[in-house]
């Protein structure tokens, strides 16, 4: 129950229907929890024997005998003993799969008549007829042999179709551009990916980078075979090539900055940033990758300098809370929050200064707030936190204002688990009424509770609140005060 | 509670021959290599093995070692080394140094590479380059269809989103075509063909030229399945990234479920290790829960448990005689009952915890007014603020996508501070991610004029008519206008409810969604079924930008019986939500119809955006 109860009903009227609630815990999960109780307390009566009827499970959660759990066995003492397995072996126990009995009326050789009789030739016919008796069940056994082709004068399609059933099929006799382009043709036509991409790859082969750009470009689905091939296989330069021909200079520019994924060493990979930098990405991206680049210089500047500083030993932050990874590689906001932890009070100067992170990458107010609250809270230096949405006015008055809104604040705090003394204040500043009961009953700031409910005047609440509280406590004395008061005049 | 089926429900085919199927197989494969030998597996065909085999059974076939397909040196000895792997480029290159390092240390083996489902030109070309084709016999296992469920279908192949919808690849459509193809040996064909999508009009066609090739032994046979539609998952991201709320899908979205099983870990068994679980109609306990809206599970556990709590009671009263029989007959199914009981128990708290952790409420909130197109501004703001505070970059990114696809776009201000905001907080090499995100039209920027036509004419101007026909092709079929809102309109995707929406008495899909939405895809599949074509559906058809990917074929059988025709296989390709499956279950109970689901692999809106990452985590 912490959203606005105003708000939810107003959207459910609207919207008219009624959605299950998650955080209706007093109902749905005491029933829950009920089934479990008396679920578990029927234990007793039932583990008195052995699971026989549960899977084995190994230490990592493999049922005993499965092929997974089998394997990590293997690699955990590969080399090992013989006896080891037997034993093993002996341990397996299959319920797990539940395998019907092999005895198949599918049997194999129901499926494969005719095509396995070892050393027996086919005849000629036989072999080139394209018929087989039954595709599902895969041409095995077949020496390979006997799939070469008998003829060189198989047309385009009857070449494509070959293909596409996995027969060996030599392509070399469509030499001319035109049998070539054809072929490509009639492959497409076929709708087969695999067999597209074996018309290319003998392209690629035969024809020279110009004539196979040229004639890709009006081929639109055999040009996208052709550059996932080169992606899988990783001819990055060909690629390349291709893109500057096509003029997708956009793909160009990216598919160049993919690359720094593979380059695992910091100051190299910072030098093919800058590389990336006059790249012809979209305006826009453009200074994406410039904010790529000077973060990691950034970065290895700070993790140099911090790396040093927590090994000497002599920084109270380090000491106390050492560094639990490197900064390198990580988000804007991650290194914000970490120089935010580490480096709050440094002069705007500082590569490692939150302020000057701000500026240089133009954080909006909204997420240097969040951050620096985050790290702040989590140091539990209530006082920054306090400074952080305090502001004067020209008369030197303090106002407190948060560009994130209050609630969000006073959530972060409570993660923190920041004491009820800093969070009531906060959830005092809560705007809508609404909204900062839920979050003061939430959070069990009693007073703040009290307080508005007696502001509205809501007796039924107040009264309702007080089984909440502790028998005896200041808060139940206090809404006794305030229940038995004459001055107020109840609403209901 | 838990719906039961309709008592004219037609039977489901039986599936666990596909298993077996694949099980013979693979044997068969194993044995063109006599002999002992050490088997590399790749990590993600682990599961699917685990679920038709065993180690047993591949000890039988003389597997002496197992290993994990990686970027490790490997420590085997053997003296035949079997490879079973997905066609990847990686994986030929880690086979590559494997036996270039025997040949460079003068050792000779024998190596056997057994590609699942198939395997690709590109692989072997690989295999050549590295200077080992010849040295390395290659074979395919076609293992393309895992039952995971009495009603459900897997390839296993996650990767078709990004290979298809990403980079245009359409690799996949044979393996899919091949799929059908073993359908309908198996189970007969299907009379009456629907699809949408360019992907779905493809593999059909692929599909239709396979069965013509073949010789028609089965084409006499009895139809069991009566339709089969066909839908490409760019038709509906929206519903993909939609937070879950059926227990299957919560369930999925929180605990992440791999190949019809899940790690419960020790926060849900409430003890110190972890439990793997399958989860499917065999539990008899998760069957009755999970097409079950999450707020009616808790009610419906508690009645259980109290049921099982009288059932242990009435030992009480009993003498020896019925003692003996209650234990020797009744006990077994109760300790079972009690064991999956207090597992979903358990999972069903920790959801709870998590969301109430993570302000689920505001959150569907928000996602409920981007799918009625209200207070936008509101929500921008709402994921604005999820950006800032550094929450997970997933959900971040799912929230801006399904902002974009209901508006059909961003406006440019928002998309610029939004993504700057993103970069800053999760690292600034997601300027890849959006490039993705972009191309696939999952999210993008609302353009002044409109840019798509301008790059199409200029390229037009490079070539003939015929050709340029195709490059429109090309174009349209990629980054396209969503027009979800009208669509939404279109076909009452938020039903207008007086009142409040009963969650335990569902009257329409919404259900899947609280009441707020009847997922697209779902809804599409409705349509046309109710019409038996796409007649008077052009509007939307020409919404979804598909007017040239929308088909029916129906061939006249006589033989087709009314059951069959009951019957509708679903394929999903790029993948289905479990709250897709649970509509459609819901719809079919309605209907009396049963739909069987066939998908290249099970998808939530994490998967899809983890798919467009281009930083892995």
């Amino acid at each position: 129950m912490n959203r606005t109860k105003g708000d939810e009903e107003e959207y459910w009227n609207s919207s008219k229907f009624k959605a299950f609630t998650f955080d209706d815990e007093d109902d749905e999960l005491s029933q829950l929890k009920e089934s479990k109780r008396a679920v578990n307390s029927l234990r007793d009566f039932v583990d008195d024997d052995d699971d026989e009827d549960l899977e084995r499970v190994s230490w990592s959660g493999e049922p005993v005998g499965s092929i997974s759990w089998s394997i990590k066995e293997t690699a955990g003492n590969s080399g090992s003993s013989h006896e080891g397995r037997e034993q093993l072996k002996n341990r397996n126990s299959f319920s797990y799969a539940q395998l019907p009995k092999p005895t198949s009326t599918y049997s194999l050789s129901s499926f494969f008549r005719g095509r396995t009789r070892p050393g027996s030739f086919q005849s000629l016919s036989d072999a080139l007829s394209d018929t087989p008796a039954k595709s599902y069940a895969p041409e095995l056994g077949r020496p390979k042999g006997e799939y070469r082709d008998y003829s060189n004068e198989w047309s385009p399609s009857d070449t494509v179709r070959r293909l596409r059933k996995g027969k060996v099929c030599s392509l070399e006799r469509f030499r001319s551009l035109q049998d070539k382009l054809q072929l490509l043709e009639e492959a497409v036509s076929m709708h087969d990916g695999n067999v597209i991409t074996a018309v290319l790859i003998f392209l690629k082969r035969t024809l020279s980078k110009e004539i196979l750009f040229r004639e890709l470009e009006v081929r639109q689905i055999a040009l996208r075979h052709f550059i996932h091939f080169l992606k899988e296989i990783g001819d990055q330069k060909l690629l390349l090539d291709l893109f500057k021909f096509l003029d997708r200079t956009e793909e160009l520019a990216l598919s160049h900055y993919r690359e720094h994924l593979n380059i695992q060493d910091p100051e190299k990979r910072k030098e093919f940033l800058k590389t990336c930098i006059g790249l012809p990405f979209s305006a826009e991206d453009s200074a994406h990758i410039q904010d790529h680049y000077t973060l990691l210089e950034r970065q290895i500047i700070i993790e140099a300098n911090d790396r040093h500083l927590e090994s000497a030993g002599q920084t109270e932050i380090f000491r106390k809370h050492p560094r639990k990874a490197s900064i390198l590689n990580m988000p804007l906001v991650t290194t914000l929050f970490y120089s935010c932890f580490y480096h709050y009070m440094e002069a705007e100067g500082t590569f490692s200064s939150p302020i000057n992170l701000k500026k240089t990458f133009k954080i909006p107010d909204k997420q240097y707030v969040l951050t620096a609250l985050a790290a702040r809270a989590k140091l539990r230096a209530w006082h920054d936190v306090d400074a952080l949405f305090t502001t004067k006015n020209w008369l030197g008055y303090t106002k407190k204002r948060a560009p994130i809104g209050f609630h969000r604040v006073v959530e972060i705090l409570h993660k923190n688990s920041a004491p009820v003394q800093i969070l009531q204040e906060y959830v005092n500043l809560v705007e809508d009424v609404d909204t900062k009961l839920n979050l003061a009953t939430k959070f069990k700031c009693h007073d703040v509770v009290i307080d508005t409910c007696r502001d509205l005047k809501d007796r039924q609440q107040l009264l309702a609140y007080r089984s909440k509280v502790d028998k005896g406590s200041a808060e139940e004395e206090k809404i006794d005060t305030i229940l038995s008061s004459s001055q107020i005049r109840w609403k209901n | 509670m838990a719906f039961p089926l309709r008592p004219d429900a037609p039977e489901l085919p039986d599936f666990s021959m596909l298993k077996r199927l694949a099980r013979d197989q693979l044997i068969y494969l194993l044995e063109q290599l006599p002999g002992k030998k050490d088997l590399f597996i790749e990590a993600d065909l682990m599961s699917p093995l685990d679920r038709i085999a065993n180690v047993s059974i591949l000890k039988q076939h003389e597997v002496d070692k197992l290993y994990k397909v990686e970027n490790k040196p490997a420590l085997s000895s053997n003296e035949q080394l079997c490879f079973l792997v997905r066609p990847r480029i990686k994986n030929m290159r880690y086979i590559a140094n494997l036996v270039n390092a025997d040949k460079l240390a003068g050792r000779t083996r024998k190596y056997k590479v057994i590609f699942s489902p198939q395997k690709f030109y590109a692989c072997e070309m690989v295999l050549e380059e590295e200077g080992i084709y010849g040295d390395v016999s290659c074979d395919e296992w076609a293992f393309s269809l895992l039952p995971l469920d009495v009603d459900l279908l897997s390839m296993e192949l996650p990767e078709f989103f990004r290979d298809y919808f990403l980079e245009g690849d359409q690799r996949w459509t044979n393996t899919v075509a091949q799929a059908l193809h073993l359908l309908s040996t198996l189970y007969g064909s299907f009379p009456n063909c629907y699809g949408v999508g360019r992907c779905a009009r493809m593999s059909y066609e692929l599909w239709r030229k396979l069965e013509e090739e073949e010789d028609s032994e089965t084409k006499g046979r009895r139809p069991e399945i009566g339709h089969i539609f066909l839908l490409d998952r760019d038709m509906d991201f929206v519903t993909a990234l939609c937070s879950q709320v059926v227990y299957e899908g919560l369930v999925d979205d929180t605990f992440r479920i791999k190949c019809g099983s899940v790690d419960f870990g020790p926060e849900v068994t409430s003890s110190d290790k972890s439990l793997k679980v399958l989860l499917n109609a065999e539990d008899k306990v998760f069957n009755e829960i999970r097409n079950e809206h999450f707020s009616n599970v808790f009610g419906f556990l508690s009645q259980k448990a109290r049921n099982l709590q009288a059932q242990y009671d009435r030992r009480r009263g009993m003498d020896i005689k019925q003692m003996k029989n209650f234990v020797s007959q009744e006990l077994k199914g109760l300790k079972q009952e009690h064991r999956l009981l207090s597992l979903h128990i358990g999972a069903c708290e920790s959801i709870m915890k998590k969301k109430t952790k993570q302000d689920f409420q505001e959150l569907i909130k928000t996602e409920h007014a981007l799918l009625e197109g209200f207070n936008i501004r509101e929500s921008t703001n709402y994921i604005e603020e999820h950006i800032d505070r550094q929450v997970s970059p997933i959900e971040s990114l799912r929230l801006m996508c399904l902002l974009s696809i209901t508006e059909n776009g961003l406006i440019p201000k928002d998309y610029r501070s939004l993504k700057t905001q993103y970069l800053q907080s999760y690292g600034p090499e997601h300027l890849l991610t959006f490039s993705n995100l972009r191309r696939a039209g999952l999210l993008t920027e609302q353009a002044p004029g409109d840019t798509l036509t301008a790059v199409e004419s200029k390229v037009s101007k490079l070539v003939t008519d015929k050709a340029a026909g195709k490059i429109t092709d090309a174009f349209s079929s990629l980054a396209k206008r969503s027009n979800f809102r009208a669509i939404s309109k279109k076909l009452n995707l938020i039903p207008r409810v007086d009142g409040e929406y009963d969650l335990k008495v569902p009257r329409d899909m919404a259900y899947v969604f609280s009441g707020a939405y009847v997922p697209l895809s779902c809804r599409i599949i409705e349509q046309v079924l109710e019409r038996r074509s796409w007649q008077g559906l052009d509007e939307v058809v020409r919404l979804l930008n598909c007017s040239e990917f929308a088909f029916t074929d129906m061939t006249k059988e006589d033989k087709t019986s009314s059951e069959s025709l009951r019957l509708i296989l679903v394929v999903f390709l790029g993948g289905c939500t479990f709250s897709e499956i649970s509509a459609l279950r819901f719809l079919g109970r309605e209907k009396g119809y049963r739909f069987i689901f066939l998908t290249t692999a099970i998808t939530n809106s994490a998967r899809l955006m983890e798919a467009m990452s281009e930083v892995k985590a």
